[in-house]
C-alpha cells in the first residue's frame, strides 16, 4: 500500500513472485518431513503432499539406530558421531589458522605477502576432484588413510583458503593505529593478537565457523574418498542407507535419515544465521 | 624528559617514492615541536620514524644521548597519541591505561597509583570502568592522553590528535595540551595540518613540504618572516596576499608599484632588505598580510588607495573585505563599522612596514 492508500501493483507482483519462490524451496522440505512421519502403507498409497494420517516416529528411530548401511545395521548413529568428531576439530583448527593468517597478512605485512594472499585465494577455486589422487597418496604416506584424523587434515588444508580470506578482509578494516599503539605499549606479535585483535573478531568467527561447519558437515566427496568403512561421516552413511535395499524401499526411513544428516547445518544456520549476515557485512571496527 | 635530535633523516619507500629528503631538527628538553604541512609532506612519516614504527633509509634519531635508530618502539621510552586515539575497543579505560604497564611488569599497587594519578590529572576518574565505545570523542581523546602519560616517557608524540574533534572542543583540548606541556615540562613532537594549532601550541614550528623542512623557527618569526612563498601562504588565516609587480626606486628608498585603476601607484617600502636593491625595475612578489591593509582610521599615516570591494566576510571582531590589485584577489581586515558593501568603494591604508618580497622564480624570500 502506498501512503495515499492505493495498492501498488509493482509490490503485489514482487510479493507474489517471492511467495512462489519460497514455496518452490519449501515444498521439498515439506515432503521430506511429512513422509518421514508416515507409516509405509501410507507412503505406498502415493499421495505425496498429504499429511500423515497416523503419525509415527518409527522411521526416525529406525534411521537413527537400526537401519542398515551396507552390512552394518546400527543406523546412522555411529556415523553421525563420526561427523561430529571430524567437524568440530576441523572447523576450530581451520578457523584459528585463518585468523592468524589474516592477522599476519594485514598487520605484519612482509615482502611478497600480497602475492601469498593471491595464491591462497586460488586455493578457493581448486575443484575437489583435482586434489583427490594426490591427497589420497599423501594420506597413505602419513598412514592416515581411512581415518577421521586424515579427514580432519584434508578439511583443514582445504578450509584455510576460505578462512584466511574471511579474516584478512575483516582485519583490513581494523585501524592500523591500534596495532601501532600496541607496539608502542610493548606488546609483541602474539600478545597483540590475543589481547587486541581476537577480542574484536567475534562477528567474523561466527561467519567462518558457520561457513566451515556447513561445508565440512555436508561434504560427501572427501568423506567417501578418504574415510570409508567405520570412520565414514554421516553423509556417506546416508548414501549407503539409501542405496541398501533389502526388498522394500523404505522411503520414510530414507527421509528421516536425510533430515538427521541435515539437521546440524539447519540448526546452526537458524540459530546463528543473522550473525552470519551481520558478520559478513561488518565493516570498520569502531573504537 | 629528553632532547630530540634528528640528523639527515631520509626515507624512500620501496616503490621509489622519496618522502623525506634530509631532515635536520634538534629540540631541547622540554620543547614542543610542531611538524606542520599539507597532506603528503612527510610529517606523519617523520613522526613514525621517531616512534620506531617506520624504518629510516638513512640518518640518525637521537632521544637524549641515545641513538635509537635500531631500537623497537617499546625501548625508545616514548608514548604516542593517535588521530583515531587507537583505544583498545575490547578493554575498559582502566585496562587501556594499564596495558602498557602490565607488559612492563609494573607492580600492581604501583599500577593502581599511576592510573589514579593520570585519571585525576585528566578528570576521567568516573570513566575508568567504561569501554571506549561508551565515550564521547573528547573523552576518548583524554583517555588516549592518559594512556600516554601513564608511561612517563621521555618523549611524547602526537599525531593530529585534535582532528576528530568538533571545532569548540578542539580549542579547549588544544589549551589543555599546552597547559599540560607547561606543567609537566614534557618534550613533545606534535604533527598537525592545521596552521592555527601550530601557531598556538608550538615553541618551534617546522613547516614541511615535499619531504623538506621549509622553515624551522618560533611561531612569531615564521609568521612575520617566512622563508619562502609556501611558508608565507601556509601560515596565517586568511592567507597572506601576494601581489606581482615591479620594484621602483623612489628617492633614496624603494617602492612597490601597485596598479590601481590603470595607474601605477608606488607604495613605499620603509624597511627593505639589502638584496632588494638589485631588483629595481624587475618583477617581484610582494607579500602583505590582510591585517596590514585596513581602513585609514585604524592605521594612520600610511598610503591609501580607493578600492572597489568585491566581497565582504564579517567575522565579528573584524570584517574581511576583498578587492583586486595587480590582478590578484586581496584580502583586507577592517573594523566592522568601516566596511562597505560589495560593489562600493572604500579607502584602504597599506602598512608596508611588514611587507616581504619574494623572488618569482625561486619563490624564496628576498632578504
Amino acid at each position: 500500500m502506498r501512503a495515499d492508500g492505493r495498492i501498488d501493483t509493482g509490490r503485489v507482483v514482487i510479493y507474489a513472485l517471492l511467495a512462489v519462490f519460497a514455496a518452490y524451496y519449501l515444498l521439498p522440505l515439506y515432503v521430506v518431513l511429512t513422509t518421514s512421519f508416515k507409516p509405509m502403507d501410507e507412503v505406498r498409497a502415493g499421495n505425496l503432499l498429504a499429511l500423515p494420517q497416523a503419525w509415527t516416529v518409527e522411521p526416525w528411530l529406525k534411521a537413527w539406530h537400526s537401519a542398515c548401511t551396507g552390512v552394518d545395521c546400527r543406523g546412522l548413529q555411529p556415523f553421525f558421531w563420526n561427523s561430529v568428531k571430524m567437524v568440530v576439530p576441523a572447523v576450530l583448527i581451520s578457523t584459528l589458522i585463518g585468523a592468524l593468517n589474516g592477522y599476519v597478512l594485514t598487520m605484519w605485512r612482509f615482502r611478497g605477502s600480497e602475492i601469498l594472499f593471491t595464491l591462497l585465494l586460488v586455493g578457493c577455486f581448486i575443484p575437489f576432484q583435482a586434489v583427490l589422487l594426490p591427497m589420497a597418496r599423501l594420506l597413505g604416506q602419513f598412514g592416515l588413510a581411512n581415518t577421521t584424523t586424515g579427514l580432519i587434515f584434508v578439511h583443514v588444508v582445504y578450509g584455510i583458503a576460505f578462512t584466511t580470506l574471511f579474516f584478512r578482509n575483516f582485519y583490513v578494516a581494523v585501524p592500523d593505529e591500534l596495532i601501532k599503539a600496541a607496539r608502542i605499549d610493548g606488546a609483541g606479535f602474539f600478545l597483540t593478537f590475543r589481547r587486541i585483535v581476537l577480542p574484536l573478531s567475534g562477528p567474523i568467527f561466527v561467519v567462518s565457523i558457520i561457513w566451515q561447519f556447513t561445508q565440512i558437515w555436508n561434504d560427501f566427496l572427501f568423506g567417501v574418498a578418504f574415510a570409508g568403512g567405520q570412520s565414514a561421516p554421516v553423509t556417506v552413511a546416508l548414501n549407503n542407507l539409501v542405496n541398501t535395499s533389502t526388498g522394500v524401499k523404505e522411503y520414510n526411513v530414507d527421509m528421516a535419515g536425510a533430515v538427521i544428516a541435515a539437521a546440524p547445518t539447519l540448526f546452526v544456520y537458524i540459530v546463528a544465521g543473522r550473525y552470519f549476515v551481520r558478520g559478513l557485512t561488518a565493516g570498520a571496527v569502531k573504537g | 624528559m629528553a632532547s630530540l635530535t634528528l640528523s639527515q633523516i631520509c626515507k624512500t619507500f620501496p616503490n621509489g617514492v622519496e618522502v623525506l629528503k634530509g631532515i635536520d631538527i634538534a629540540i631541547e628538553d622540554g620543547d614542543l615541536l610542531i611538524l606542520v604541512g599539507g597532506s603528503g609532506c612527510g610529517k606523519s612519516t617523520l613522526l613514525n620514524i621517531i616512534a620506531g614504527l617506520e624504518t629510516l633509509t638513512s640518518g640518525t634519531v637521537k632521544i637524549g644521548d641515545r641513538v635509537v635508530n635500531n631500537l623497537s618502539p617499546k625501548d625508545r621510552d616514548i608514548a604516542m597519541v593517535f588521530q583515531s586515539y587507537a583505544l583498545y575497543p575490547s578493554m575498559t579505560v582502566r585496562d587501556n591505561i594499564a596495558f602498557g604497564l602490565q607488559i612492563r611488569r609494573v607492580p600492581i599497587d604501583k599500577q593502581t597509583e599511576i592510573i589514579q594519578r593520570v585519571a585525576d590529572m585528566l578528570q576521567i576518574g568516573h570513566l575508568l570502568d567504561r569501554k571506549p565505545r561508551q565515550l564521547s570523542g573528547g573523552q576518548r581523546q583524554r583517555v588516549a592522553m592518559a594512556r600516554a602519560l601513564a608511561r612517563e616517557p621521555s618523549l611524547f608524540l602526537f599525531d593530529e590528535p585534535l582532528s576528530n574533534l568538533d571545532a569548540k572542543l578542539r580549542v579547549e583540548v588544544r589549551a589543555e595540551i599546552k597547559q599540560m606541556h607547561e606543567r609537566l615540562g614534557a618534550t613533545i613532537v606534535y604533527v598537525t595540518h592545521d596552521q592555527i594549532e601550530a601557531m598556538t601550541l608550538g615553541d618551534h614550528i617546522a613547516v614541511m613540504k615535499d619531504g623538506v623542512v621549509q622553515q624551522l623557527g618560533d611561531p612569531q618569526t615564521i609568521y612575520d618572516s617566512p622563508a619562502n612563498l609556501f611558508v608565507a601562504g601556509f601560515i596565517g588565516s586568511p592567507s597572506m596576499n601576494f601581489l606581482r609587480g615591479k620594484l621602483a626606486a623612489v628617492g633614496s628608498g624603494l617602492a612597490f608599484e601597485a596598479e590601481h585603476e590603470g595607474r601605477h601607484v608606488p607604495l613605499p617600502l620603509p624597511a627593505v632588505p639589502a638584496a632588494a636593491k638589485q631588483w629595481v625595475g624587475r618583477e617581484v612578489i610582494l607579500g602583505l598580510r590582510p591585517e596590514r591593509i585596513t581602513d585609514p582610521d585604524s592605521r594612520q599615516g600610511f598610503n591609501t588607495l580607493d578600492c572597489r570591494i568585491d566581497l565582504i566576510e564579517p567575522t565579528g571582531p573584524d570584517t574581511l573585505v576583498y578587492t583586486k590589485l595587480n590582478g590578484a584577489k586581496v584580502g583586507c581586515r577592517v573594523r566592522p563599522g568601516a566596511a562597505r558593501h560589495a560593489g562600493e568603494s572604500m579607502l584602504l591604508a597599506f602598512d608596508m612596514s611588514r611587507a616581504v618580497l619574494f623572488d618569482p622564480g625561486t619563490e624564496s624570500r628576498i632578504r
